[in-house]
């Protein structure tokens, strides 16, 4: 799901490294619908969530799912790092800026309680919402996700616009790295001057100029292909018992997390 | 037009082309495809080979002269939908070509825009799959093949629509022999007429009987 680049793409037809979604654990195998109708409201929820104790179910919710899912301990890694390097950045600044009791006074600053309590809330939400969406939909290729939203009876220029944008990030990430290469080759070095800003203005001017190229003649192969406007699916999606529990099981402790989130703020 | 007419698939008249004022890319071109006819398009990069293709496919309107395709005048937008339908263009680059997210699912698009059936365009696309010794390919990621299996899908999804003329732009660039030899064997069975634009003489050798020539906007037998 989440995008990642391979290095040496020689010919372009290097594959995007969808690491997450390769495995055959019982939630790869998974109908992609019921993941998409699962991950939504959850994050929803979690994100509404004032409760600690919510939020830590949840947390301890998406830490089963990811070892249900079987992912690699290295790729869950690297998608938290990004993550925990913001969520460094609030410990430091929340604490500081908010009022409230102060816990603990350093010269004129003070760490307050009310800072610390979102800064631990956020913290332990966001890490949950990441893990849930890790295991919920990075377990499905991105193409899978696609077909499966197409069920929703969303607008399918929509669709195919989420589509054709994941389709093509990948090529136009293989120009930029081309025009990158052809820029290091003449011995460009990255600098605090000028001329390195006009030659990112270039790169960057010569990377929209050719995706609009690149678009123009997407389209153009569909309008020979007979294209009136109108997208057509060959669908063949089934959904398993398997898939029906698993919905069930979820849609159950998402409704027990709600509730158990309502019982804790009427008795505040 | 006489006796012959129904046999002139393409025919151009005088035609010219500029993408900016003043400085056409065809400039007074003839040129006539007849049923059954296997043309070679040669010329320098920046000649107008594609150019050509694309006028002829209505994807570049406002030309001067005449062009007649299926002995017709073809000019406006609408009068190309026949074109369409009847032509296959297949693009120097697969990726532009292939935007489905699987196999079956880009072979299908050209089928399903025709009006076929769902039951016709299913057996179409294992057909199709079968003529590109490419079975079992339905579920394929269509960015994840190698370079030539796209250009052998992206062969596909134009033959699907049951062409009568292909137009190919550079089709075995950069292919290894073991693809560059299943599309000669390809086109050698298909009894369709084609144009073939290629820088490869081996291959147009294999493939084509009569050569042409494009310099200075316009065309040369060779
Ligand atoms: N979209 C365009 N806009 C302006 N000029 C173009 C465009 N496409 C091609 N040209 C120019 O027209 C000429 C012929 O291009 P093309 O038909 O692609 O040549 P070939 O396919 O023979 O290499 C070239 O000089 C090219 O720069
Ligand atoms: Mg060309």
């Amino acid at each position: 799901m989440l995008l990642q680049f391979p290095h040496s793409p020689v010919d372009g037809t290097a594959v995007i490294a969808e690491k997450l979604s390769e495995g055959s654990s019982p939630l790869h195998r998974l109908d992609p619908r019921v993941k998409l109708c699962l991950a939504l409201p959850y994050a929803f929820l979690v994100a509404l969530s004032e409760s600690v104790a919510v939020s830590c179910a949840a947390l301890a919710l998406g830490i089963v799912l990811v070892a249900v899912a079987r992912l690699k301990v290295g790729l869950v890694a690297a998608r938290l790092r990004v993550l925990f390097l913001f969520i460094l950045l609030l410990w430091i600044t929340l604490p500081l800026s908010m009022p409230g009791t102060a816990v603990y006074t350093i010269g004129r600053l003070s760490v307050s309680l009310g800072g610390l309590q979102r800064a631990l809330s956020i913290s332990l939400k966001s890490t949950a919402i990441v893990l849930l969406v890790i295991s919920l939909l990075g377990t499905s290729t991105v193409f899978s996700l696609a077909h499966g939203l197409s069920h929703f009876r969303l607008p399918k220029k929509l669709l195919y616009l989420f589509f054709l944008s994941y389709r093509y990030i990948y090529v136009i990430g293989v120009e930029y790295r081309r025009l990158r290469d052809a820029m290091r080759v003449r011995a460009f070095k990255p600098g605090t001057n000028i001329h390195t800003y006009r030659s990112y203005g270039y790169l960057i001017g010569m990377l929209l100029i050719r995706s609009f190229e690149r678009s123009e003649r997407i389209y153009h192969a569909m309008l020979c292909r007979g294209f009136q406007g109108r997208f057509y699916l060959l669908d063949h999606f089934h959904m398993h018992r398997r898939d029906i529990a698993f919905l069930l099981v979820m849609s159950l402790m998402l409704i027990g997390m709600g509730l158990w989130e309502w019982f804790l703020t009427i008795s505040l | 037009m006489g006796m012959v007419s129904n046999n002139i698939l393409i025919e151009l008249e005088q035609v010219s082309f500029a993408y900016a004022p003043l400085r056409p890319v065809l400039r007074d071109l003839d040129f006539i495809l007849e049923k059954g006819e296997h043309v070679s398009l040669l010329g320098a990069n920046g000649s107008g080979k594609t150019t050509l293709f694309h006028l002829i496919m209505g994807l570049l309107m406002h030309y001067s002269g005449s062009l007649r395709v299926f002995g017709e005048e073809r000019r406006v937008r609408k009068d190309f939908d026949e074109v369409r339908r009847r032509i296959g263009l297949l693009f120097q680059d697969s990726d532009d070509q292939l935007f489905s997210p699987t196999v079956a699912e880009d072979i299908a698009f050209g089928p399903f825009n025709l009006g076929k059936s769902r039951e016709d365009v299913l057996w179409i696309v294992k057909e199709t799959l079968a003529v590109l010794g490419l079975e079992g390919f339905e579920d394929r990621v269509t960015y994840k093949l190698s370079g030539g299996e796209k250009r052998l899908v992206a062969l596909g999804t134009v033959l699907a629509m049951r062409p009568e003329v292909l137009l190919l732009d550079e089709p075995v660039i950069g292919l290894d022999e073991e693809h560059r030899n299943r599309f000669v064997n390809i086109l050698k069975e298909s009894n369709l007429s084609y144009i073939i634009i290629s820088h490869d003489h081996d291959f147009l050798e294999e493939v084509t009987n009569k050569r042409y020539l494009l310099g200075g906007g316009r065309l040369q037998g060779a």
